[in-house]
């Protein structure tokens, strides 16, 4: 799966979540927790939504690889390859 | 038989809200509210055509869209729900009245920062020191242990009437303790109250309760009103469910009850000792008038009233303690909903001395109470000349009738369960006794509660 398209599909699930945000203008390699409003409860929502939709699991220790576009990219791009 | 992966028991607004977040992941849940409305210590009902709303006067906890970091637009990210459906509009302003001195405030925090500043001078420092601390506390921290909120509150703020004044309307919108409270939840009402501020959804409280069951419907859970729980069921230390009024049972993995903690302790099958029941419950005048309040002068949205040297906010000898009230103006708000004039008065009350009544002294008192009601509002209004055309009283028996809250306890147990756990498998508590408070608090419970229980299996993230 190429990188916009892995792109799409976290922006889809953050649209979802953080539903009054503005995504158009997101930079892959700035934390997405400081351009937007998310806490850890809305990162597990992230999380949540990965299994939900894709059965893609991601384990506690790994929830620091979704800080931005970039590294959610990077790391779900083998477990979406692997689910598909 | 049907087995869920959730059972919530009350409909109110935590039960909805963790509703919604467990329908969101694709659990199987069911609501099962004992009363044919939903909605719990925040409900309305109506009577000759007129909507009466019950509960909160205003929502608490007002931020303006997109603020960020907030507590109200964490929720409604949470539970998925558009800012503009809440459509809120913001108080004027209130006033918190005691004998010696007026103090105002509104969703502008400089405005009490300014009065305190104009009549407690020798305060200014203090009160800025006080604020830094609110700002910086964890207050939601589940780890945190309960302590004094006034001996806290002393350290700071040395002149007792200032700290008397300014704990008014965070006691009585919120406090199980009589005549103080936990220091968090200190904080969590400061901000709530004083640093956020009042607003109102348009139409009132049952606006939130349907935006919350449309949103739980779309999402498939199941909702099941007029259906009464007679036990949680428990086996080997771990819950299996729960069985009806009716006989009929329900397996569950898990129950998630916001019916306060002594109330679910009751009916867990095994003998447990009962949690302290809460002192506190209050009667409520709702006053119907031919003429706004607005149109003799009277701005304020909510005054905390006093008239006793010190506010005592206690459980009183009496049916009711008239030296203190909580009047509420729901047409000041920035729209007005109601083509009438209308006023709420609170008082503190005995639930012990309303339950030995004998039916007819229950009905005479009752107009006893709209009669204090009339007379405070002449009282400080002179001017406000209006014919009553409709009123009804609500006493603390109706609180425990219509909430199956023990005692007519609006604000719970003084024990809380801040981590939602009850000492039994698979049982947690939200809402009330968990600990978070108003309207806004009590739906973050229910979120918070559903997150670390029920979708993270009680681990962090």
């Amino acid at each position: 799966m190429d990188y916009q398209t892995l792109r799409k599909k976290i922006i889809d699930i953050i649209a979802d979540i953080a539903i009054d945000e503005d995504l158009s203008n997101l930079d892959d390699n700035i934390r997405l927790r400081e351009q937007l409003d998310l806490d850890s409860m809305d990162f597990l929502d992230v999380v949540m939504e990965l299994k939900k939709r894709y059965r893609i699991e991601v384990p506690t220790e790994d929830y620091m690889k979704l800080a931005t576009l970039k590294s959610c990219i990077d790391y779900l791009g083998p477990k979406f390859a692997f689910s598909a | 038989m049907t087995t869920y992966d959730t059972v919530i028991i009350g409909a109110g607004m935590s039960g909805l809200a963790a509703g919604i977040r467990l329908a969101m992941f694709d659990q199987k849940v069911c609501i099962l509210e004992r009363h044919k409305v939903p909605g719990g210590l925040n409900s309305y009902y109506e009577r000759h055509g007129r909507m009466l709303d019950v509960g909160l006067h205003a929502m608490t906890n007002f931020a303006r869209k997109g603020e960020r970091g907030r507590p109200l637009t964490k929720l409604l990210k949470q539970l998925r729900i558009p800012y503009e459906k809440l459509d809120l509009s913001q108080q004027n302003f209130s006033r918190i009245k005691f004998p010696e001195h007026n103090i105002s405030f509104s969703n502008n925090p400089n405005l009490l920062t300014e009065e305190i500043e104009k009549f407690f001078p020798h305060q200014k420092d203090n009160f800025a020191r006080l604020l830094e601390l609110v700002k910086n506390f964890d207050d939601v921290n589940l780890n945190n242990k309960p302590q004094s909120a006034k001996g806290k509150v002393r350290e700071f703020i040395s002149d007792e009437h200032l700290l008397e004044m300014l704990f008014c309307p965070l006691l009585i919108y919120g406090s199980a303790w009589e005549n103080d409270m936990d220091f968090s939840q200190f904080v969590i009402m400061f901000k709530s109250i004083y640093l956020e501020g009042f607003s109102r959804p348009k139409n009132g409280v049952r606006s939130v309760i349907n935006l919350l069951l449309e949103k739980y419907a779309q999402l498939g859970g199941e909702l099941r009103l007029g259906t009464g729980i007679k036990k949680i069921d428990v086996e080997n230390g771990a819950v299996s469910g729960v069985t009806l009024d009716s006989g009929e049972k329900i397996q569950a993995s898990k129950v998630m009850s916001s019916i306060g903690l002594p109330e679910t302790m009751n009916i867990v099958s095994k003998n447990s000792e009962s949690p302290v029941i809460g002192n506190l419950s209050f009667t409520e005048t709702i006053l119907f008038f031919d003429k706004k309040p607005c149109d003799s002068g009277i701005k304020e949205t909510i005054i905390f009233y006093n008239n006793n040297e010190k506010y005592d906010y206690k459980r009183p000898q009496t049916l009711c303690d008239y030296r203190s009230a909580v009047i509420c103006f729901p047409n000041n708000f920035g729209y007005d909903d109601y083509d009438e004039g209308v006023i709420r008065v609170t008082f503190i009350a005995n639930f012990d001395k309303w339950n030995e009544l004998d039916r007819q002294t229950y009905l005479q008192m009752k107009k006893e109470v709209r009669d204090e009601a009339l007379a405070l509002i002449s009282g400080l209004f002179p001017k406000f000349q209006a014919n009553l055309l409709y009123h009804d009283v609500f006493t603390p028996k109706t609180i425990t009738r219509y909430t199956s809250h023990f005692k007519g306890a609006v604000y719970g147990t003084t024990q809380k369960a801040r981590d939602g756990r009850t000492g039994i498998k698979n049982l947690f508590i939200c809402g009330t006794d968990q600990g978070f408070l108003g309207i806004v608090g009590a739906m973050l419970s229910g979120i918070s509660m559903a997150n670390l229980h029920c979708l993270m299996n009680g681990e962090k993230a």
